[in-house]
């Protein structure tokens, strides 16, 4: 290992441990990686350095404290990049939104509080489509982020920022969120691991939200072991946040050793393998289930047959949702309020339409529609029950096997500006969306780099509900198999 | 399929956001296509089926109904983008009151 910041946190932790550097020479390295590199790659919007520093130093303190005992957490000194839209109490919050430039957080997220328990040093915040819409980063109305693997591509998003940072090595981990397919399509992108945890594993509390009943906050690293040591201290009951069940926490970390794919069962739906996938994202898709098979796997052919429908769910449950969660910004108690607000009316809509980007106005006229009188049976109330139509198709699945093995994304990395229509955009989530309808766990994990443009590609392990321990193992065994 | 009945006009109107001519001209025909897209659930047989509203679906999490610290009334209000004293400041609501 030649340089600090390209250590991920289980080889940073091990180095802390060892005294062989202090965290506020870890974190200084990566403000230093961040100054040169952020100019090109814009994967954060903002770096608080002096609070940094200081969060390093307290650690270092822990740290030399506790050096006869057990250290209170792997993630004790570690910087952790997070995504804008994660509440960390006096650093801005904007969701990469014009509509919130300005605005401080007055509170820690409880992910946060949890980070800070653990003595994680939080000060960086990345890049994100604006307020998680999107598959690219290039809905961010506050800056541009490219691919750190090749600059004149796209990052993936929402979590965007978060994958070019990890991937980019301007970070040692980060946090990113998913709601249908924002962690796992931008790690895929920028070769990190991606987990989004099954929902309600992770609070939510202090997350801005963008649609309630599929939203989760996730881990994005440099490895396997890594996403489980990040879980760890994310994961669990949270009394803010109503669907976080009081069910025991496993130990992710503890879940990997041994980890092994002999015996295993992966199914292969065979609705994800279609037409139109990529040449060279179906070769690596290809090679990974090849290499499954030789480390021991039994692969076994499964039907999810409501998965054509997925999008279509998608596109109605979660724009009502978050037409519904982005009602409370209208200039009253806080982010942008229009100049031209005369009267109450002119105050909400003028102050939205100049604080929200376009594709946040389509969802929100969307989400709107599919809720609006005449309409909801029809769409709305009718997406909620072919929703149940797709968790059951996961629930059979899961009886039989063990983890499912997808591709992430139908294509790697494309051109900045390329994706156009608003509809071939959501095409990107077409593999990651039915999982997070049904309210499964679900990796991606690297699977190589396509042959002649070398851009990295993903793979899509998914899990059953409430089973990190067993996916993040079959991620282990699968990242550590040649 | 006939043209989807979305009207995005109106709808905005509904959804309190005010969209420019240009807006209204380049997001009619995307939310056609998009609603016209997902129209394909129509076809599915949902007879019977329960719906989905969570991920995870939990029922009644609730506490006990006590007094706890929140966030003080100067925090709440520090991104208020007009204030006036301990209140936030709006355009008059409602006709003939003293503002």
């Amino acid at each position: 290992m030649s340089e600090l910041y390209e250590l991920g946190i289980e080889g940073a932790a091990e180095g802390l441990a060892k005294g062989e550097f202090s965290s506020v020479e870890l974190t200084q390295a990566v403000i230093d990686r961040v100054r040169a590199e952020n100019p090109r790659i814009g994967a954060y919007l903002t770096f608080d350095e002096e609070g940094a520093l200081a969060a390093a130093k307290a650690a270092d303190e822990a740290i030399a404290n506790g050096r006869a005992g057990a250290w209170p957490s792997r993630l004790l000194g570690i910087p952790v990049a997070i995504k804008d839209l994660i509440n960390v109490k006096g650093q801005p919050c904007t969701c990469a939104s014009k509509i919130l430039k300005g605005y401080v957080s007055p509170y820690d997220a409880t992910v946060i509080k949890n980070l800070k328990a653990a003595g994680a040093v939080c000060a960086g915040r990345v890049n994100m489509d604006e307020f998680a819409m999107g598959s690219s980063t290039e809905n961010s109305a506050l800056g541009r982020t490219v691919n750190p693997y090749d600059v004149t591509r796209v990052p993936g998003g929402s979590s965007g920022g978060s994958a070019a940072a990890v991937g980019g090595n301007m970070c040692i981990a980060a946090l990113g969120t998913d709601t249908g397919g924002s962690i796992r399509q931008p790690a895929s992108f920028c070769n990190c691991v991606g987990l989004k945890p099954s929902y309600g594993r992770v609070s939510r509390f202090g997350v801005t939200a963008f649609a309630s009943s599929l939203d989760q906050v996730g881990p994005m690293t440099k490895s396997v072991t890594d996403a489980a040591l990040l879980l760890q201290a994310l994961a669990g009951h949270d009394e803010m946040d109503g669907t976080t069940p009081d069910e025991p926490v496993p130990d992710y970390a503890a879940a990997l050793a041994g980890a092994s794919l002999k015996g295993v069962k992966i199914g292969l739906p065979k609705e994800y393998f279609i037409d139109g996938l990529d040449p060279e994202v179906k070769r690596l898709t290809d090679a990974a289930v090849a290499k499954c098979a030789a480390a021991g796997a039994e692969l076994v052919e499964v039907s999810l047959p409501h998965t054509e429908y997925a999008m279509a769910v998608y596109y109605i449950v979660a724009p009502a949702e978050a037409s519904a969660n982005l009602a409370r910004f209208d200039g009253v108690r806080y982010g942008h309020r229009s100049a031209r607000s005369d009267d109450v009316f002119n105050l909400y809509a003028r102050s939205r339409a100049e604080g929200f980007g376009p594709e946040v106005k389509r969802r929100i006229i969307m989400g709107t529609y599919v809720l609006s009188s005449g309409y909801y049976d029809a769409y709305y109330g009718r997406a909620l029950k072919v929703r149940t139509l797709i968790r059951r198709d996961f629930e059979e699945a899961f009886a039989k096997v063990d983890a499912l093995l997808t591709p992430v994304a139908p294509t790697p990395a494309f051109k900045i500006g390329e994706v156009q229509d608003p509809l071939t955009m959501y095409l990107n989530d077409l593999f990651t969306i039915p999982s997070s309808l049904a309210g499964n766990c679900a990796i991606s994990v690297p699977a190589g780099f396509t042959a002649d443009t070398h851009l990295p590609v993903g793979v899509q392990f998914i899990g059953d509900a409430y089973r990190e321990d067993r996916l993040l193992r079959v991620a282990k065994a699968f990242e550590g198999a040649s | 399929m006939d043209k989807p009945a979305i009207d995005v006009a109106y709808v905005a109107e509904l959804a309190r956001l005010e969209l420019t001519d240009e807006e209204k001209a380049v997001f009619q025909p995307q939310l056609e296509n998009i609603v016209k897209y997902v129209e394909k659930i129509s076809s599915v047989d949902i007879s019977d089926v329960p719906p989905t509203m969570h991920g995870r679906a939990i029922v009644n999490a609730l506490r006990e109904d006590e007094v706890r610290p929140s966030l003080d009334r100067e925090t709440a209000l520090a991104n208020a983008p007009a204030r006036t004293g301990d209140e936030f400041m709006l355009p008059k609501i409602v006709e003939g009151a003293e503002s």
